[in-house]
């Protein structure tokens, strides 16, 4: 490869560069006719090469690791919901696409470990950006994003994505709030992630069992 | 049979037959290039081109013609109505007629009747293609002007100027054709291609042809009447649903029919390639139609190779070809055939034709040289700087570079 003499280098202090372009403009000379035809070789050859389209729908290549695509509410290892309510994804959006409404937990309704749970959780995916402040701003990694990219849809209506659209699904060891949390915990052990699926699963159904009884 | 006796006891209803027959393989023909066009330069570009519709994509273009025609028809309310709607039938019938006098195939049976594939034979036959090209320009011009406005005005004189200076190059390609044969008739001109095709003996007038054919049908490298950039659409920029249709299709019908006119003249139209002259008594005749076909879409996918390599030239580099290059080259070598057939028809001793033929070649060379030191001189006289410098202030020339180097 031929270096370009206007890139300035750092021993030089762009003297050469300085040189170089001061230098008179070469004569552009037209290639040889016989040159000029290789384009037909090129355009012939790759007739033979392999393509490179991505015959979409029916294949599909995996994203990037990191690829912002639809969000994901969270749950803890025993099926407790992560989002708090605390409205900080929804002020840190620049697109204002996204609605919470937090409520308090109570001992017989408990959805999220600590006071306070979001009950309603919309994200209007018309304004979404994917730009991720959201998932910066959450203090309890409850809202993260997955791969998923195909959000197309036929009405506006069907694009608002709320709260049971956006939730993680039930893994082993997981409840469906709302139940109380692990016997002998608080919140903080939560946060800490001191919470181990299926032991507090067992004692949630445990302690479930005996408020149904 | 000789082809009069063939074609002159045609009853009426194969003449229509023929003509439907015409009519139906341009159709088909044009769908199926658009197609194939698509796949072609899409490979080129490595990509894969319509493969949704039907197998392969086969069916794309019958698709796209469809949605054409359910579109909206406008008509801008500064057109001139009458004219608006006539150029696009004008351009697409010239596109047809032209092939009434190109021979398909060869002695077929056709529902029991011994014919050609082949609807009429004029004496003027090739003339009257040329003809009916020059009526098809009236659609582009007239498209153009009707449309009252000014960017299909531009599309449409650039266009016709286009189709008129490269018919004239084609028309003095065909004339060695015609000194060469000894008439117009296409399947006289075929006939006399018995020995050796025209495409070899008369190679720069078929390598004129080929170019002026693509000049002549607007296609890249020279389709500036569709510069996006500088004209929109070009002449057809106000047309829309069937009429936009209609010139479409015409100008597929038109590349096919250069490229059958280009078989006929140089290819030997509907005869096998030498030494396979057996498979022409294949299927009853039949097979000829695959021969000629076969070198139609050869044609074809040069003109798609083209499109896939070639950027578009620039008008003026176009117009400047066009006259003068193409059109002094071939007078050129009209002189030399011309010359050359005269002394084969009067016997002139062998010695007397290659002192000729030399002769020629050293003129060439002669003027060639004259040229090049011509070319030279004036380089020389531009680098000692004869400009003269005014009295009054003016910016340096740029002969340095200016640009910023840190930032």
């Amino acid at each position: 490869m031929v270096e370009n003499p206007l890139t300035p280098h750092s021993k030089d202090l762009g003297l050469v560069a300085a040189e170089a372009a001061n230098a008179p403009i070469a004569e552009q000379v037209p290639a040889s006719f016989f040159k000029q035809l290789l384009g037909f070789w090129v355009t012939f050859i790759t007739i033979f090469k392999k393509v490179n389209t991505v015959e979409y729908p029916e294949v599909k290549e995996p994203t990037a690791e990191r690829f912002h695509g639809r969000h994901q509410l969270n749950r803890y290892e025993d099926g407790l919901e992560k989002c708090i309510g605390c409205e900080l994804c929804a002020w840190a959006c620049p697109a204002d696409a996204i609605l919470v409404e937090g409520a308090n937990n109570t001992e017989e309704e408990r959805f999220s470990p600590g006071e306070r749970y979001g009950k309603v959780y919309q994200i209007n995916y018309l304004r979404c950006v994917f730009c991720g402040l959201c998932i910066e701003a959450c203090p309890t990694r409850a809202l993260t994003m997955t791969n998923e990219y195909e959000l197309a849809d036929d009405s506006r209506g069907k694009l608002i994505f709320e709260k049971e659209d956006l939730l993680a699904p039930l893994r082993q060891g997981m409840l469906q709030p709302p139940h109380p949390m692990a016997p002998g915990t608080d919140h903080l052990d939560y946060y800490r992630g001191t919470i181990t699926g299926s032991d507090s699963a067992k004692s949630a159904e445990h302690v479930h069992g005996a408020t149904d009884a | 049979m000789s082809v009069e006796a063939l074609l002159g006891t045609d009853p009426g209803w194969i003449i229509l037959v023929k003509g439907l027959l015409i009519f139906v393989i341009c159709v088909v023909a044009t769908l199926l290039s658009i197609w194939g066009e698509r796949r072609l330069v899409a490979r080129m570009q490595q990509r894969l081109g319509p493969n949704r519709v039907g197998k392969f994509g086969l069916l794309q273009s019958l698709a796209d013609g469809v949605k054409l025609a359910l579109k909206e028809d406008l008509i801008p309310k500064t057109a001139d109505r009458i004219v608006f709607v006539i150029a696009p039938i004008i351009s697409v019938t010239a596109c047809f007629m032209s092939f009434a006098v190109i021979p398909l195939s060869g002695q077929v049976n056709l529902f029991g009747h011994k014919t050609l594939l082949q609807l009429t034979d004029l004496p003027v036959g090739v003339l009257y293609v040329l003809a009916i090209a020059s009526v098809g320009v009236y659609g582009i011009v007239l498209a153009g002007w009707s449309s009252g406005s000014t960017y299909p005005l531009l599309g449409g004189l650039r266009s016709s100027a286009q189709v008129i200076s490269y018919e004239v190059a084609m028309g003095l390609s065909l004339v060695a054709v015609f000194i060469y044969s000894g008439s117009m008739s296409t399947s006289a001109i075929i006939a006399a291609q018995h020995d050796w095709w025209f495409c070899i003996t008369l190679f720069p007038s078929f390598v004129i042809y080929a170019i002026s054919m693509v000049g002549e049908t607007n296609r890249a490298p020279f389709d500036l009447a569709e510069a996006e950039g500088e004209l929109v659409g070009g002449f057809h920029t106000e047309y829309s649903s069937l009429k936009f249709a209609l010139f479409f299709l015409a100008e597929y019908v038109n590349i096919v029919g250069v490229s059958s006119l280009a078989t006929t003249l140089f290819l030997g139209g509907y005869h096998a390639l030498p030494g396979l002259t057996f498979t022409e008594n294949w299927l009853g005749g039949w097979f000829t139609v695959v021969w000629f076909l076969a070198k139609v879409v050869m044609f074809f996918i040069i003109f798609v190779w083209l499109r896939g390599t070639l950027p578009r030239m620039r008008y003026d580099q176009f117009m400047k070809f066009g006259w003068k290059v193409l059109i002094p080259f071939s007078l050129v070598w009209i002189m030399i055939v011309s010359t050359l057939r005269v002394m084969s028809q009067r016997h002139t001793p062998r010695a007397a034709v290659f002192g000729v033929t030399l002769g020629i070649i050293l003129l060439l060379l002669a003027a060639n040289s004259l040229m090049e030191s011509n070319k030279k001189r004036r380089a020389k006289s531009d680098e000692i700087g004869e400009v003269s410098t005014p009295s009054f202030p003016v910016p340096e020339l740029p002969t340095k570079r200016t640009e910023q180097i840190n930032g």
